[in-house]
């Protein structure tokens, strides 16, 4: 099937969006080629519908947000929070991501082949993110569900604050955040990474990870501060 | 918010088009800084020795010819006026520490944005657009230029609270971001250090900090790595230099970057978008500098 080219040098970035989310026509099952991107904001957002779209050349801020079913590939780098609040669906970056990649998402897979930059997968809530590269500092910054697989290095505070989701590290983590702690990788596990690592396309044995998650230490309220009131 | 935006000529072919190529790109970064807009160009002056100072004047029918010539006749030197709208580079067979204070002590009714010997400012309140047409940028040759869209936050919307700051000869600065500290080391670097403001923006005591540490005999990179620990708040800094700009983000990275860089240039920009139109971008290696980190690049000018 071939695909549709949508040229960003002669529609607005709301006329691409609008017929990305079917609103212009039915789109499931389509294909389209988005080409002219040049760094512009807000590409291929809200998306509900099962359609895959090729962006072609870096991205600027919030690609694919909102996503829901589609798979969306951006052939270049992304801007700040690609992916946020993601629901469903698969977002590939085959360059480097800034900051906030995958934030708040809920579900689907972000996979992102070159490196991300700080608080990547912050306050993620159900997504899978898997990195090639490495990731900055803070992510998973109060992350509640989901799995960050990092096949580079990890930057300062990794996981701080952080709920139920997991953190799997193949090279360095600069430091730990409050309340997170490494964790045993079992055989289950390892199995279970292995899977999400070939979905991501991404080659790799999985027991050379590390894991991470949380002590659970910041749940409650410690009833030693009491005194503080 | 704020915009800021940088370009490096490594080809020197290229230099007789490095506002065409600069102009989009500031253009490109008007939604992060609306209201005024400004920009250093530092092109070398082919006669050896000579000083350019870069005025502004609220009056728009200044007599530059007889400032050129005033200035000519009391420092008993060949000297040159070159008005662009509201503003003038006066220029000098003369150092430029002997330029300005000529100017500062005989003319309070113009206000310096810069002196050095390739460096000019311009800056205004504005679009972007407007302000970028009324200087003529689209014809100027140069081997680099540092710009600034501004969105203000901590100070008036004024021509004087427009970026770049000049910090030094040949030096400037633009920030994006808000310097939380500003006050008390404005205070510090007045009373105690000698240096003098213009303004009470935030950002114009960062260029009075790197002017400080650079007369204490830091080079820019080890003026800015002090800066890591001395000023308190978040911010994107592109510093330009007489032969090239460094970049430097916060520790924990609160303002964006982004660099980029082929055989033929080297740029900067708060977005990626700003460098979308540059010859061969697609090419171009592109990467968003580390926060905390400071990146140099200069060039044999």
């Amino acid at each position: 099937m071939t695909a549709e080219t949508i040229d960003l040098d002669a529609v607005s970035v709301r006329a691409l969006n609008r017929c990305l989310q079917g609103r212009e026509g039915p789109v499931a099952g389509l294909r389209f080629v988005v080409t002219n991107a040049k760094g512009g904001h807000a590409l291929a957002v809200g998306l509900t519908e099962r359609v895959q779209v090729r962006i072609r050349g870096h991205v600027g801020y919030y690609c694919a947000g909102m996503n829901q079913l589609a798979a969306v590939t951006v052939e270049g780098n992304a801007g700040t929070g690609v992916a946020e609040n993601m629901m469903s669906g698969a977002v590939r970056v085959t360059g480097d991501a800034s900051q906030s990649a995958g934030a708040s998402g809920c579900g689907g897979l972000l996979v992102i082949e070159g490196s991300a930059s700080a608080r990547c997968g912050i306050a993620m809530k159900g997504i899978d993110i898997v990195v090639g590269g490495s990731i900055g500092h803070m992510s998973a910054f109060m992350a509640q569900a989901g799995r960050l697989v990092v096949c580079g290095d990890a930057g300062a505070y990794l996981g701080d604050s952080i709920y139920e989701a997991e953190l799997f590290v193949r090279g360095r983590v600069e430091s730990l955040g409050a309340d997170c702690v490494e964790k045993e990788l079992g055989a289950g596990d390892a199995c279970r990474l292995e899977a999400l690592l070939a979905q991501a396309g991404m080659d790799g044995d999985a027991t050379k990870f590390r894991r991470y998650g949380s002590a659970r230490q910041l749940y409650n309220f410690r009833i030693d501060n009491a005194a503080a009131y | 918010m704020c915009g800021i935006v940088g370009l490096y000529l490594k080809n020197p072919e290229l230099r007789p088009h490095l506002g065409r190529l600069f102009a989009p790109m500031m253009g490109e970064m008007t939604e992060r800084g609306p209201d005024s807009a400004g920009f250093a160009v530092y092109r070398e002056d082919s006669r050896k020795e000579r000083a350019k100072v870069t005025v502004c004047c609220v009056a728009w029918d200044y007599d530059w010819p007889a400032l050129a010539a005033q200035a000519g006749l009391e420092l008993g030197v060949e000297a040159a006026v070159e008005p662009a709208s509201n503003h003038a580079v006066l220029s000098a067979a003369t150092d430029s520490a002997t330029l300005r204070e000529w100017i500062e002590a005989g003319h309070p009714e113009l206000r310096v944005t810069s002196s050095g010997a390739a460096l000019e400012i311009y800056k205004d309140v504005g679009l972007p657009a407007d302000v970028l047409a009324r200087f003529g940028v689209s014809q100027m040759a140069g081997s680099h230029m540092i710009g600034h869209t501004r969105m203000a936050t901590e100070s008036a919307v004024t021509t004087e609270g427009a970026h770049p700051f000049n910090t030094g000869e040949d030096l400037c600065l633009v920030h994006n971001g808000s310097l939380s500290n500003h006050h008390c080391l404005r205070d510090w670097l007045r009373d105690r250090q000698g240096v003098r403001f213009q303004t009470d923006n935030d950002s114009e005591v960062a260029a009075g900090y790197l002017t400080w540490r650079l007369q204490e005999g830091a080079s820019i990179a080890e003026a800015l790595e002090a800066s890591i620990g001395d000023l308190d708040g978040f911010y994107t800094f592109a510093v330009g230099t007489r032969n090239g700009f460094s970049v430097l983000r916060d520790p924990i990275a609160c303002k964006p970057a982004v660099m980029a860089e082929t055989d033929d240039w080297v740029a900067m920009a708060s977005e990626f978008r700003a460098l979308a139109r540059l010859p061969d971008v697609e090419a171009a290696a592109v990467w968003e500098p580390e926060p905390g980190r400071v990146y140099s690049w200069s060039g044999d000018t």
